[in-house]
């Protein structure tokens, strides 16, 4: 288990119970111990899970798929805050070295009207797949991979490019957000496409398209306080809500009603 | 632009951005006529400065338009708040919300209603007397005639008249207060919502925001604690 200093926790865990989307959920109270700070807080709950299935109780339900840190599953509300207490990182590389023996963690589902409840802390978030379907792509015949530098970028939207499209589209900011807002995640998705010339032919059609997708999915609305970049695990800047809020106005004033 | 543009998340929050800019600029000339009670013990200086604000057809022409700035931006926070609260109709149980965001900026709304209420004992303490003493009798101001025989309202002598009560004082005071959280907030957000965010300038933005969110209501707050000291 690594080269820990062999320190063994025991937690009290209060977590979030729901049978399903229907059911009124509660908390439910848990106490692990001999918990290695080397472990992460999914192995944690793998631990409390393996617990549970012995004694015939419900394992509790979680999202996650890479435990690496980048595919954006894993959603946990932890202590007051979307991935935990640590900044940029998502709840599997979240480790118990971060927390102190005896404490008691709380751990709620993302809370959003358009990311309902499965079960227990796993929600739908397929709400961002519809943004994304909505506009978030290029129509473009790919066909064999062109040469390097074929098309000019300069470096500077190259890069600011690729930061947006570090969005892993986890879910975080609508998590932090006191208003329950995508405007972090969406303004990467328009970003990314925006800012390079293969974006170019459906830049306007595509933000106005988004931002309606946003809205119908009752997301809500953006008051800037800064929360999603803060809790954002790939550190997605705001400054993609200012370009997309710019790019929404410009194509609201130039692109005539159908 | 089409119709779907004001009724879009983000066509909201540009209306609530702008009407914040108008109204801040509003604050910029009431500060500066009003700070004329520092520079005249007569009050001759200010009163003609409130005349002049009072007499001027454009700057009248303004203040119905400063008046429906006001009432948008009141509905369109009213709007937007109802829409934050629906779009999370279960809450958490524990937030966080130190480790990630200002107080006052989650506070917008708390802090614009404590502004409201401040704003209707404020009107009614001079612009109803100002504007509307003469017309429906409400609370007529005391008239004082400097050369040229111009008859002017004595607002400097109904400001010590109501800065004589030390609640008065703590309530504007606390107003003030209010204003300044509520614009260290809406001075550098309302640039955001509009698109302005730039490496090269939002720096200078927030800076300016933030002297603008101190200095302004100081100098506010200063007036009837300097009154109520001057004339106890």
């Amino acid at each position: 288990m690594g080269s820990g200093n062999g320190q063994m926790l025991n937690l009290t865990l209060k977590v979030w119970r729901q049978k399903n989307g229907k059911a009124k959920g509660s908390f439910e109270t848990h106490q692990v111990s001999g918990i290695s700070t080397d472990m992460s807080f999914l192995e944690m709950f793998d631990v409390l899970n393996e617990k549970l299935i012995h004694e015939g109780k419900e394992p509790i339900a979680f999202d996650h798929d890479c435990r690496e840190g980048i595919c954006g599953m894993c959603s946990m509300y932890i202590n007051g805050r979307p991935h935990g207490p640590k900044g940029g990182i998502t709840t599997c590389q979240l480790h118990m070295r971060s927390f102190k023996n005896g404490d008691t963690i709380i751990v709620e589902p993302w809370r959003s009207a358009a990311f309902p409840v499965i079960k227990d802390l796993v929600v739908d978030r397929s709400a961002f797949d519809r943004i994304i379907a909505s506009g978030g792509y290029v129509s473009v015949n790919t066909g064999n991979a062109k040469d390097a530098n074929n098309i000019l970028i300069p470096k500077t939207a190259a890069d600011a490019a690729f930061d947006a499209a570090a969005c892993i589209g986890c879910g975080a900011c609508v998590a932090a957000c006191k208003n329950a807002s995508a405007m972090l995640f969406v303004s990467a998705k328009v970003s990314q496409l925006a800012l390079l010339p293969q974006g170019q032919v459906e830049r306007k059609e595509r933000v106005l398209k988004m931002v309606s997708q946003m809205d119908e999915e009752g997301f809500g609305n953006c008051t800037n306080t800064g929360a999603c970049e803060a809790e954002c695990p790939k550190g997605i800047s705001l400054e993609n809500i200012a370009r997309m809020n710019r790019e929404f106005l410009g194509a609201e004033l130039t692109t005539a009603k159908k | 632009m089409s119709k779907g543009f004001l009724k879009s998340s983000i066509g909201k929050k540009m209306v609530m951005g702008l009407t914040g800019l108008f109204l801040i600029s509003f604050l910029a000339v009431h500060c500066f006529v009003n700070a004329l009670i520092f520079f005249d013990q007569t009050g001759e200086l200010f009163n003609q400065g409130a005349h002049f604000m009072g007499t001027n057809w454009i700057i009248r022409a303004m203040e119905v338009v400063l008046f429906a700035g006001l009432l948008t931006h009141i509905f369109q926070s009213l709007i937007l708040t109802l829409e934050n609260k629906k779009a999370r109709p279960v809450g958490y149980a524990k937030i966080d919300g130190a480790a990630n965001s200002r107080w006052y900026s989650r506070s917008m709304g708390l802090l614009g209603t404590l502004l409201l209420l401040f704003l209707i004992m404020h009107i009614y303490h001079f612009w109803t007397p100002s504007r509307l003493g003469g017309i429906a009798n409400i609370k007529p101001l005391e008239e004082i005639t400097y050369s040229g025989n111009v008859v002017y309202h004595n607002l400097y002598a109904e400001m010590i008249n109501v800065f004589h009560n030390p609640v008065a004082v703590v309530l504007y005071v606390l107003g003030c207060i209010s204003l300044a959280y509520h614009l260290l907030h809406g001075f550098q957000s309302a640039f955001q919502t509009i698109g302005l965010n730039h490496k090269k300038y939002t720096p200078a933005i927030k800076t300016l925001g933030a002297v603008f969110a101190i200095l302004v209501p100081l100098i506010f707050a200063s007036m009837p604690v300097y009154l109520y000291i001057a004339y106890k």
